[in-house]
């Protein structure tokens, strides 16, 4: 950890911190205030996004940990959030569960099935661990689709009817702001502190290489299986998040092209960073947001008849033009930018 | 009789998931890079050639060669324009990198054929649904089957007899090897993917003239026939016929004495039980790890 000149650490405490000097504590605060405030200053609609961007970087956290640090790549990342969202629905829905109680036990459900499907792991890696995420992707939906369509709406789906806490009906999508912002922060902070603990460098020894790992000692198969957890347990978070935000869920919503979107995002963001989760999760998101405001200007200039469906074909093109310019140039992500810009900033004048 | 209908059905399904696996292996024989993408380019390259005969009015027989040779000249530029300067990169890039180019695709079919289902005018292939006896062959999987066969006989062909593919069988070794040997592995790389793109579009044309096309749904038929080449083994050209047979033999029959519905997931319950017993598949070299 590379720290300011003239920041010497006394003790043990001051070694952990996350934030340590005066200046980046009055930097927190001041985002965490603007956060809070932040509904007062923009429109319902930039809420939606914002609200949309935490649930990502929820997800993301997770996709983070198994494919950014632990090096095992997921393509089921959306199918694990519809199996937080179906079973958190589900237990309010039948067993008159509040959904305080219900998103835990979701989690946890969730955690268990990324186990099982984090199985296939021991035996295999790479693409053919890619493989076996793909095929949860296309397995999951199924079931929640065919198995029980009574139950779970089929593929028409449910509707989610919005907690309450305190009396208080969280409908609008300030209330579900702060709920998401909240989690997303202590997410964010949770995952954090995974990446520098015996946890985290466990996993990252696995991602290096994974024989070398266990003759070190490291539980290849106990640490596989936890980071499978953990990954499953952020999107079973997410995907409640995700249900309560959209007030419905369907299969529709979980889909693959979501996975793959979640993986180019980490990409984009930089791989096994948790600054660059953010970075990307708001980078894409935005993007996506931007090309509906600038498609009706590019449709001016295109024939008759092919501008309707614009903003549906430019959202991909972008995202797979930008996570192809980033493996390219920059495969380390933004973080990295991020990085070169504060050791810039550090030194300005000075080249170094 | 009804398990002879799902036979042959499974048959000729399991030729054009051969088809679309023989594109994948092709190209993942020679550069290592496993092509998530072949969903997209197969589609884009059939919505091409049916534009070709409705839009600009071209008979089958040219729009075929057209938009095989434009379907070549995909697979140079997804190869010079996207995975050429990722070369030897870890395997998440390279995955990374296909499904970037499978969304572009995604993006670009969007943009001019909407997501309404695209299909050839009738009668653009000669001949009509055989029926023998009770039995009923639809006559274009039919001729997706004869077309795949010659595929895989001309593929081996040129592997295993000419100039260039021992060339390619080198490459497929070790790319050091290889460029020891003064072979232009870059060319070798185009050489497959083109030669691969080529064969996808071949089965998107087929599924096509079949099923229709749209965007939305097409490219994910290629996804079923992923786990016909890991039954197979990724690297063996034999591997993807035979998986792509069974894995279509399996699909029909479970279809038709299970149920319908069953059918969409048997590929992916067989490619989970492939990866947990034998991940490197029927014919699939085994790969021996060291640090």
């Amino acid at each position: 950890m590379w720290r300011p000149c003239g920041v010497i650490d006394e003790t043990y405490e001051q070694d952990l911190a996350i934030v340590r000097t005066f200046p980046q504590w009055t930097l927190t605060v001041a985002a965490l205030g603007a956060l809070a405030l932040l509904p007062a200053y923009v429109s319902g609609v930039t809420l939606n996004t914002v609200n949309h961007i935490a649930i990502t970087i929820v997800a993301l956290h997770g996709v983070n940990i198994l494919t950014g640090l632990t090096g095992q790549i997921t393509l089921g990342q959306a199918a694990f959030m519809a199996i937080g969202a179906y079973s958190m629905e589900m237990m309010v829905r039948y067993w008159g569960l509040s959904f305080w109680i219900a998103t835990p036990i979701a989690m946890l459900i969730t955690g268990v099935a990324g186990v099982i499907i984090g199985l296939p792991s021991l035996r295999i890696k790479g693409f053919y661990l890619a493989m076996a995420t793909l095929a949860a992707q296309f397995i999951v939906p199924w079931i929640i689709v065919n198995v029980r369509p009574d139950l779970t709406g089929g593929t028409d789906g449910l509707t989610v009817s919005p907690p309450s806490i305190g009396g208080l009906q969280l409908t609008s999508q300030e209330s579900i702001f702060y709920l998401c912002a909240t989690v997303a922060v202590f997410s964010t902070v949770f995952a954090r502190n995974i990446a520098r603990s015996r946890y985290g460098r466990a996993f990252i020894a696995i991602r290096d290489n994974d024989i070398a790992a266990e003759i070190m000692g490291i539980a290849v198969v106990r640490y596989k299986l936890l980071s499978f957890f953990l990954c499953s347990l952020y999107a079973g978070l997410a995907g409640c998040l995700y249900a309560i935000w959209m007030r419905g869920i369907s299969v529709e919503h979980f889909t693959l092209h979501e996975s793959i979107w979640y993986l180019g995002m980490l990409i984009v963001g930089g791989m096994g960073s948790v600054v660059g989760v953010i970075l990307g999760a708001i980078m894409i998101r935005s993007l996506t947001i931007l090309v509906t405001y600038i498609g009706p200007w590019i449709a001016v200039f295109l024939p008759p008849g092919t501008g309707t469906v614009l903003e549906l074909g430019l959202g991909p093109i972008v995202f797979g033009v930008v996570v192809l310019a980033f493996l390219i140039y920059e495969p380390h992500g933004l973080a990295r930018i991020w990085e070169r810009f504060k050791a810039f900033y550090r030194l300005w004048p000075y080249s170094y | 009789m009804l398990f002879l209908q799902y036979l042959v059905a499974g048959v000729l399904t399991g030729g054009l998931y051969g088809l679309i696996g023989l594109g994948i292996v092709i190209i993942y024989k020679s550069t290592k890079v496993f092509n998530f993408a072949v969903g997209a380019l197969m589609t884009f390259c059939a919505l091409v050639c049916v534009a070709l005969v409705t839009n600009v009015g071209l008979p089958f027989w040219l729009a075929l060669p057209i938009s095989l040779a434009f379907a070549a000249f995909l697979g140079l530029l997804t190869e010079r324009v996207g995975l050429r300067p990722l070369l030897a990169q870890p395997i998440l890039t390279l995955i990374m990198a296909t499904l970037a180019i499978e969304s572009i695709l995604y993006g670009t079919m969007l943009l001019f054929w909407e997501g309404y289902t695209i299909s050839f005018p009738q009668g653009v292939l000669p001949g009509q649904t055989i029926f023998l006896g009770p039995i009923f062959i639809p006559h274009e999987f039919l001729y997706a089957f004869i077309v795949a066969t010659a595929c895989f006989v001309l593929v081996g062909v040129f592997f295993f007899k000419t100039q260039m593919g021992l060339r390619m069988r080198v490459t497929a070794e070790s790319h050091v090897v290889a460029m020891a040997l003064g072979i232009n592995i870059t060319r070798i790389f185009a050489m497959s993917w083109m030669l691969a793109t080529v064969v996808g579009a071949l089965a998107g044309i087929f599924i096509g003239n079949r099923l229709g096309l749209q965007v939305a749904i097409t490219p994910s038929l290629a996804f079923k026939a992923l786990p016909a080449i890991i039954f197979g083994g990724l690297d063996s050209l034999a591997g993807a016929i035979i998986g792509g047979l069974t894995v279509g033999i399996l699909e029909k029959m479970a279809a038709g004495y299970i149920d319908p519905k069953v059918a969409e997931i048997t590929p992916y319950i067989i490619l989970l039980l492939v990866l947990l017993i034998r991940p490197q598949g029927l014919f699939g070299e085994e790969r021996i790890e060291r640090i």
